[in-house]
């Protein structure tokens, strides 16, 4: 996996095994993923999942690649999506004909239009200036995706119908699952060109530009074109992203372009981790699954997303897969094996501590949230009364013994660490 | 035959104060020149002007008798200028190998391409190593440039500076902050790859500059006071007065 | 048609003191730490859910002393304990660190006191129209609202001006690692300043809960007003943030006021188009349509035009 986890690899000639493996590996999880999780809910989120890392990645080549901090990234996504739904009603109206399958290319088509346009001007500077003229553009896309109802469709959006494309080998998409494999090629063709991308020159200096801007000027690059280039890259494969969710949910809303949605794409992509590639691949999985999840079991599951984000900013800016990547040295040295006890010793309590804080939030919210005579409320299949004691007592418990066992834990914790990534100590201990 | 660089009438003002006050300055074409002078002088505000980091107050650059005045940096590169950095001026994040290939880029006309591979371009991976190989890093290149040693930065620094083979190279003193071993080692590379080529330097090590110099300009207060052999630079009455008695102990 | 431009002016004027006391916040804190700080709405958004609790045990003008106190001190608490720890993980960290928190906000505001709208109502005393013009009231507690934020406008001039913490404020926005150097505790400063800045956003809250509404959404609807005011203004210059505060209060009471058409300026040319085309959208557009649209369109004309906004002098 190490070929496509680190973004400044630079392996001059890689056997074909370790180039291909992770390729080929991403291939067979997609094509059997539909035969584990074969329920409704499962291909749904499946789905969602897809699209979401199409759009997380591309968000990445802003700002993990780029250096480029866009809070207005949904509205390649929602133009996408709206361009792609009309096509799709063209299609419908038999206005042309054209298969439903490559529809999306319509959505990047629209996207990168309007990255041109918008990159223009936007790319001329990083830092603040970029971060404001997104944020600018998108909430000028969103008020006006109210007011031009022609092609928006006002609060209500634009729907359409997947299934009246010409069909491609008998299949007419009218089943989750047959879109689940449309959107599984288009995830994989996309992950790769957004990888190959990123090992083209164009995606070199974008690096480079984030890195240092003025040095890269001084080696023959203007930084405001090699930002530019990303910028249009990005927003081309928002925008199939975009055309993705239109044909997974045959309606486009003004939702899926204001700064609700690009502060989610911006969350995926932070909490995966921005330093690496494959980072926002995991933080839209994470983020898809806690929404589908969490949202069955508890209706303030956006807090715990929010404390999850801004706890994830202040401790690891690197990200989850920064975390999975700091255990490379120790694995390398086979020494990971000595963390799991340890781990397990800090994650049980750990556990258990986020269990009492979370049950005392879930019943705080009963509490406030239902009728004064409904006092049963039921956590995890557990039904208790909010108006008794033990319950209060239990969460209370475990978030304190939870939290002294945390911190009781935590030197032995650091000791192992320590001992597993120091290269200079023996190996075994017996 | 034309200049390498051409100066005429350089001026630089920032607000009220004028840092560069008139420069005339030829530097030929080959030779290898050394602008020294005390703190606060200007040297590095030369460099900038020269280089297209900073915007003129007046006068003209001129690079092969082309005008080159006010041409933002990357242009001025394309036309053959590279210039290193007093302070460490790298790609922190970017293994050393990266670093060195993306100098290479330009020179080797992949613009702005996003239909090549870098890792399948044979030829740029080549030249890369090579270059990795002259500045002495090939043990560390795949190091990010970030972690490196403030030694192995600055002949990174170098290294960038002088990959994509542009003609006239403008070092801001190289050897800064480097203890005696490492200095020798600075200046062997300079040499090396300066070879056949103009070099500009700005230097604070008198040894060095005496050692590599063809000729020296002595820069007091925005203005030359002096451009001349290092033999006549020593002897110089001026020179002497304004700069290099207050160091001749060191 | 003049009693419409009086009433807008008048209006156009309060809800440009009131964003004013928002940016000016905004404004300092950006200049003396270099973050724009997202979540400065969601702290006038604190200000209005804590008066309005305030209130229902203690009344309307215990709460309007006692709630910006405690949104500043949460404020210089997410400064001392948020911030500048994520300092060290440097700019982009700072502001995704300040967009997470005006997120994290919001869902507390909607756990704690839940997603409707909160019954929260200016004091009875105020409960009448101050005066009347040409059939139009004007309600008092607008002209408190006006009265409280030129009070705060001239209170900061005051302070900014003449007071030795103004002059140390004005130092650390120039040079804070100069002002440092001058044995000045510049984290305390910008403690305090970010202090300051949330509980000036927690008063305008206070007095504009109930004009406008004390409700979860409430500081994404202000949020990026606030933001746009600061852009166009010129980061860092309270002048402009001043002059701008004014130009979206008037630009948006203006535009919903005069309700003219593209069709009608089409109309007086003598111009006229097909009803049914798929432009239809454009020429039908009106004036108070598009009003929400306008600072966002005057905020991208200014970066592209003006990068370093009407009064600023830096480019950021």
């Amino acid at each position: 996996m190490s070929e496509i986890t680190k973004t400044s690899a630079a392996t001059v000639s890689t056997p074909a095994l370790k180039r291909y493996g992770p390729w080929i590996g991403f291939l067979i999880v997609l094509l059997i993923l539909p035969y584990i999780f074969s329920s409704n809910v499962g291909v749904y989120t499946m789905n969602l999942m897809g699209i979401f890392i199409i759009f997380a990645l591309s968000y990445n080549m802003l700002l993990g690649q780029g250096g480029m901090l866009s809070f207005g990234h949904a509205v390649y996504f929602g133009l996408g999506g709206f361009m792609s739904v009309h096509f799709m009603n063209y299609l419908e109206d038999g206005s042309f004909v054209f298969p439903m399958w490559l529809l999306p290319i319509f959505g990047g088509a629209i996207g990168l239009v309007f990255a041109i346009i918008i990159g223009s001007f936007s790319t001329r500077r990083a830092g603040t200036v970029f971060a404001m003229i997104s944020l600018g553009v998108g909430e000028l896309m969103a008020a006006s995706s109210l007011i031009f109802v022609a092609f928006f469709g006002g609060e209500e959006g634009v729907s359409g119908d997947r299934t009246m494309g010409p069909p491609l080998f008998g299949v007419n998409f009218g089943q989750d699952v047959q879109v689940y494999y449309l959107i599984a090629a288009w995830v994989f063709v996309t992950v790769m060109l957004m990888y190959l991308f990123s090992r083209t020159p164009a995606g070199r200096l974008a690096n480079a530009v984030r890195d240092n801007a003025e040095r890269a000027e001084f080696i023959g690059y203007s930084q405001r074109k090699v930002r530019f280039v990303s910028f249009c890259a990005s927003g081309f494969f928002a925008g199939i992203a975009g055309g993705l969710f239109a044909i997974n949910f045959e309606i486009v809303t003004e939702e899926n372009l204001n700064a609700l949605t690009s502060g989610v794409v911006l969350l995926m992509a932070y909490i995966g981790g921005v330093g690496f590639f494959i980072g926002p691949i995991v933080g839209a999985v994470l983020f898809t699954l806690l929404q589908s999840i969490l949202s069955n079991y508890t209706d303030i599951w956006q807090l715990y997303v929010g404390v999850m984000f801004v706890l994830t900013v202040m401790f690891v800016p690197q990200g989850l897969t920064g975390i999975m990547m700091m255990h490379t040295p120790a694995w390398r040295m086979k020494r990971v094996g000595g963390l799991v006890v340890p781990y397990i010793r800090m994650g049980v309590p750990a556990l258990a501590m986020l269990a009492g804080i979370a049950g005392f939030l879930e019943m705080i919210h009963h509490v406030r949230g239902s009728p004064a005579d409904e006092t049963m409320m039921s956590l995890m299949g557990i039904e208790f009364s909010t108006h008794s004691i033990m319950p209060w007592v239990t969460v209370a418990v475990l978030a304190l013994v939870g939290g002294y066992l945390v911190r009781n834990q935590a030197p032995q914790l650091k000791e192992a660490w320590e001992t597993a990534n120091n290269p200079d100590a023996g190996g075994k201990e017996a | 035959m034309t200049a390498a660089i051409e100066l005429k009438g350089l001026r630089k003002r920032f607000g009220p104060t004028e840092i560069i006050r008139g420069v005339d300055l030829e530097i030929h074409n080959g030779e290898r020149h050394a602008i020294i002078g005390p703190n606060g002088a200007g040297k590095s505000t030369l460099f900038h002007l020269i280089s297209g980091r900073y915007g003129l107050s007046g006068g003209s650059v001129s690079l092969h008798g082309e005008d080159i005045s006010n041409l933002p940096p990357y242009e001025i590169y394309r036309k053959g200028l590279s210039r290193s950095f007093q302070v460490t001026n790298i790609f922190p994040n970017m293994s050393v190998f990266e670093n060195v290939r993306c100098g290479l880029m330009w020179v080797k006309d992949y613009k702005y391409s996003f239909w090549h591979l870098v890792d399948r371009e044979r030829e740029l991976n080549q030249r890369t190593a090579e270059v990795i190989e002259e500045i002495g890093l090939t043990s560390r290149q795949h190091i990010p440039a970030g972690v490196l040693t403030y030694a192995e930065q600055r002949a990174l620094e170098i290294g960038i500076s002088a990959a994509g083979g542009a003609d006239v190279i403008m070092l801001d003193e190289p050897t800064a902050g480097m203890s005696h071993s490492e200095t020798d080692q600075a200046i062997a590379l300079i040499r090396k790859i300066t070879d056949g080529k103009t070099l500009v330097m700005v230097e604070h090590d008198m040894g060095v500059v005496f050692d590599v110099a063809d000729r020296i300009s002595v820069l007091v207060y925005g203005e030359i006071i002096a451009t001349d052999t290092p033999e006549n630079i020593r002897n110089n009455k001026a020179v002497q007065e304004a700069y290099l008695g207050a160091e001749a102990e060191e | 048609m003049f009693e419409l431009v009086f009433f807008s002016l008048l209006n156009g004027i309060v809800t440009g003191l009131l964003l004013f006391m928002l940016a000016s916040g905004l404004t300092l804190i950006f200049s003396m730490m270099g973050v724009l700080n997202f979540a400065h709405a969601s702290f006038y958004m604190l200000g209005a859910y804590f008066a309005y609790t305030i209130s229902a045990y203690l009344g309307f003008w215990i709460g309007l002393i006692v709630a910006p106190v405690l949104v500043g001190l949460l404020g210089a608490l997410v400064e001392r304990y948020g911030l500048r720890y994520v300092h060290r993980w440097g700019h982009v960290a700072e502001l995704i660190f300040t967009f997470g928190l005006a997120f994290l906000i919001e869902e507390v505001v909607q756990f704690i006191w839940g997603k409707d709208t909160k019954a929260y109502h200016e004091p009875e005393i105020l409960q009448f129209p101050l005066f009347t013009f040409f059939g139009q009231n004007f309600p008092a507690y607008k002209a408190f609202m006006l009265l409280i934020s030129i009070a705060i406008f001239i209170m900061l001039l005051l302070i900014l001006t003449r007071s030795r913490v103004g002059l140390i404020i004005q130092a650390a926005i120039h040079k804070p690692n100069m002002t440092a150097m001058l044995g000045h505790n510049v984290p305390l400063v910008f403690m305090g300043v970010f202090g300051v800045g949330c509980a000036l956003a927690g008063l305008a809250g206070v007095i504009a809960g109930p004009a406008l509404g004390t409700f979860p959404g409430m500081a994404v609807v202000l949020g990026s007003i606030v933001f746009v005011i600061v852009v166009v203004g010129g980061l860092g210059s309270l002048t402009g943030a001043f002059v701008a505060s004014l130009i979206i209060g008037l630009l948006q009471t203006f535009a919903i006021a005069l309700d003219y058409s593209v069709n009608d300026i089409l109309t007086a040319f003598n111009i006229s188009f097909d009803a049914d085309s798929a432009l239809r959208d454009l020429w039908s557009l009106s004036l108070p349509q598009i009003a929400p649209i306008l600072p966002y369109l005057l905020l991208v004309l200014v970066l592209i035009f003006r990068p370093m906004g009407l009064f600023g002098n830096r480019e950021t």
